[in-house]
């Protein structure tokens, strides 16, 4: 059967105990591309402009939900070598407010089964994520969002600080530093995953739908006519579209200065370090808000290591040494046994942050293109509700109950979901 | 990252500062007669620009004084710096 796009759709190749034993005894020779690594063509119903974690989830499911598979994702880079492949992949879905829990535990569920439903092993690990509080003041306000949570239906719970300890044997108890853990809330399906194997796996998938996965494409500009939008200008020619989804994190307002539309996101620099791998230490997440340090370690042994936003705008994926120096610090009070480990590897993302720390997903006033932006330093956990509630909207021109609050409009009628302390540290 | 260099006081290292965000975003005159757009406009739209882009800091470790500076996003050089209350510089650059 040839798919709209003229291509056949590629029929993925199945990964299975089975085909590794196959493959193993055929010298590893009969192994495809997972997915088709595609020129662009002159037309399609709808593009995707931006191929990270977000982009991809949204052709898929444009794809598989509503049967547009005459789809393009243009990426200016490679395939997720944005803010993708450089996350911390910290999941959890314990959001203070209804309109997040919606959002983000929509994502959790969809992440239980991610893995099998894309055969792709996404080495999801639901191992636990623990948000400490160092004061009275922040554990009330952290018990109050395990309630709410647990309102919501979101699995949470409280820990005092002894329960702290059992729950992860490496962290420091004492009274006796700055900020003395007396507790924390702990999110038990929450985790971390793979991240390229997330962009990889939705690619495969939809690539595998009919899709057209285009990399080494930037677009420039976008035409319009009659209030619509009509095609988008690439480094690869111009394409003509109906639909133009943009989903580019950090780039959000350079596409969408492209049709003079103005948004409240500003990107900054954030950064992550990895540690030397070591024999398995950390046991679950941590993160605390009040010093700021949030970490993990990856099935390599690895410390994973996540620190603030820089503080002003830029695109440079660079950051100051002095914020990776305050994280360390703030993580060592945390665990003073790490002290000694070296760190690998460093670099940063660029993240869109939005006043209210939520994210906009969004029709706009221009017909014909939406925008998915602004989840800044937080928006991994939610990829896989995203892209699923994103294709809504754009198949159907109308948001779903789950995006509805997410609107563009909401900083013009003040409807702000606020979700910065509630959100608790960056992610 | 980078070095500031202070109007007032010369070239410092960057965590004597803090940044203010965008530059010449002024109070509205009039706000008694601001449509919601109008507000959404000034409390939260930004231009977000990539490339020289006019922005404030304070030297909040050092003389505290607020001025503007001229920085291209995209590389983090920084064009130039002057005085609040002066016209944003001419720079051949986008
Ligand atoms: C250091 C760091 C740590 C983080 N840790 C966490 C965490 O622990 N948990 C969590 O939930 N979130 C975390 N985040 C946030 C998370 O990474 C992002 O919210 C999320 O990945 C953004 O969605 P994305 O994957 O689609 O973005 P991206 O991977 O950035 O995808 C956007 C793509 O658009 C492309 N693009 C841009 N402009 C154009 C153009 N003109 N034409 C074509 N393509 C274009 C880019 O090249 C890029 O590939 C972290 C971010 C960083 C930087
Ligand atoms: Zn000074």
């Amino acid at each position: 059967m040839l798919s709209e796009s003229g291509h056949p759709p590629m029929t993925a190749q199945r990964y299975s105990l089975l085909s590794l034993l196959r493959e193993g005894i055929g010298g590893h020779r009969g192994w495809q591309p997972a997915w088709r690594n595609a020129e662009p063509k002159q037309a399609y119903d709808a593009v995707v402009i931006g191929g990270g974690g977000h982009g991809c989830a949204t052709a898929y499911y444009l794809a598989k939900e509503h049967g547009l598979t005459n789809v393009a994702v243009l990426e200016k880079g490679w395939l997720g070598g944005g803010n993708a492949a450089r996350n911390t992949t910290i999941i959890r879905s314990n959001y203070l407010y209804d309109a997040s829990a919606a959002i983000y535990d929509h994502a959790m569920q969809l992440w239980r089964n991610l893995g099998r439903e894309l055969n792709f092993n996404i080495m999801m690990s639901h191992r636990g994520v623990m948000n400490l509080a160092h004061d009275d003041g922040e554990a009330r306000q952290l018990k109050r969002r395990v309630e709410a949570n647990r309102l919501n239906g979101v699995d949470a719970e409280w820990l005092d600080a002894r329960q702290v300890k059992d729950f992860c044997p490496p962290i420091n108890i004492s009274d006796n530093v700055r900020y003395p853990v007396i507790g924390a809330t702990l999110q038990r399906s929450g985790g971390v995953n793979r991240h390229d194997a997330v962009v990889w796996g939705y690619a495969r998938a939809a690539s595998g739908l009919g899709v057209d996965i285009v990399q080494n494409c930037e677009v420039l500009g976008i035409d319009v006519a009659g209030g619509a939008v009509t095609a988008v200008r690439t480094t690869r020619g111009t394409i003509k579209t109906p639909k133009v989804a943009s989903v580019t994190a950090g780039h959000t307002s350079v596409i969408a200065s492209m049709v003079d539309l103005r948004l409240p996101i500003v990107s900054h620099p954030l950064q992550a370090l990895v540690s030397e791998p070591v024999k398995p230490i950390l046991p679950c997440v941590v993160m605390s808000n009040a010093v700021h340090a949030y970490c993990s370690q990856s099935d390599k042994g690895e410390l994973v290591i996540g620190a603030g936003i820089d503080l002003h705008q830029s695109y440079t994926q660079r950051g100051g040494f002095h914020v990776i120096e305050e994280e360390i610090a703030a993580l060592l009070e945390l665990f003073p046994q790490f002290s000694r480990m070296k760190l690998m590897r460093h670099w940063a993302g660029t993240v869109d942050i939005c006043p209210d720390a939520s994210p906009i997903i969004s029709k706009t006033p221009l017909r014909g293109f939406y925008i998915n932006g602004g989840w800044g330093t937080g928006g991994w956990k939610a990829t896989p509700g995203s892209g699923h509630v994103f294709a809504d909207l754009v198949a159907n021109d109308a948001p779903n109950e789950i995006a509805a609050p997410y609107t563009l409009e909401r900083f013009t009628t003040g409807k702000l979901v606020a979700e910065h302390g509630a959100a608790a540290v960056a992610h | 990252m980078f070095r500031i260099t202070c109007p007032y006081c010369g070239p410092r290292e960057p965590t004597e500062f803090t940044n203010g965000g965008e530059a010449h975003i002024s109070r509205p005159q009039h706000p008694e007669q601001l449509s919601d757009a109008e507000w959404a406009e000034f409390v939260f739209m930004r231009s977000n620009t990539k490339g020289v882009f006019a922005e404030r800091w304070c030297h909040s470790g050092g003389c505290r004084k607020w001025f503007n500076a001229l920085r291209d996003t995209a590389t983090d050089e920084i064009l130039a710096v002057y005085r609040v209350g002066e016209d944003r510089p001419w720079t051949d650059r986008a």
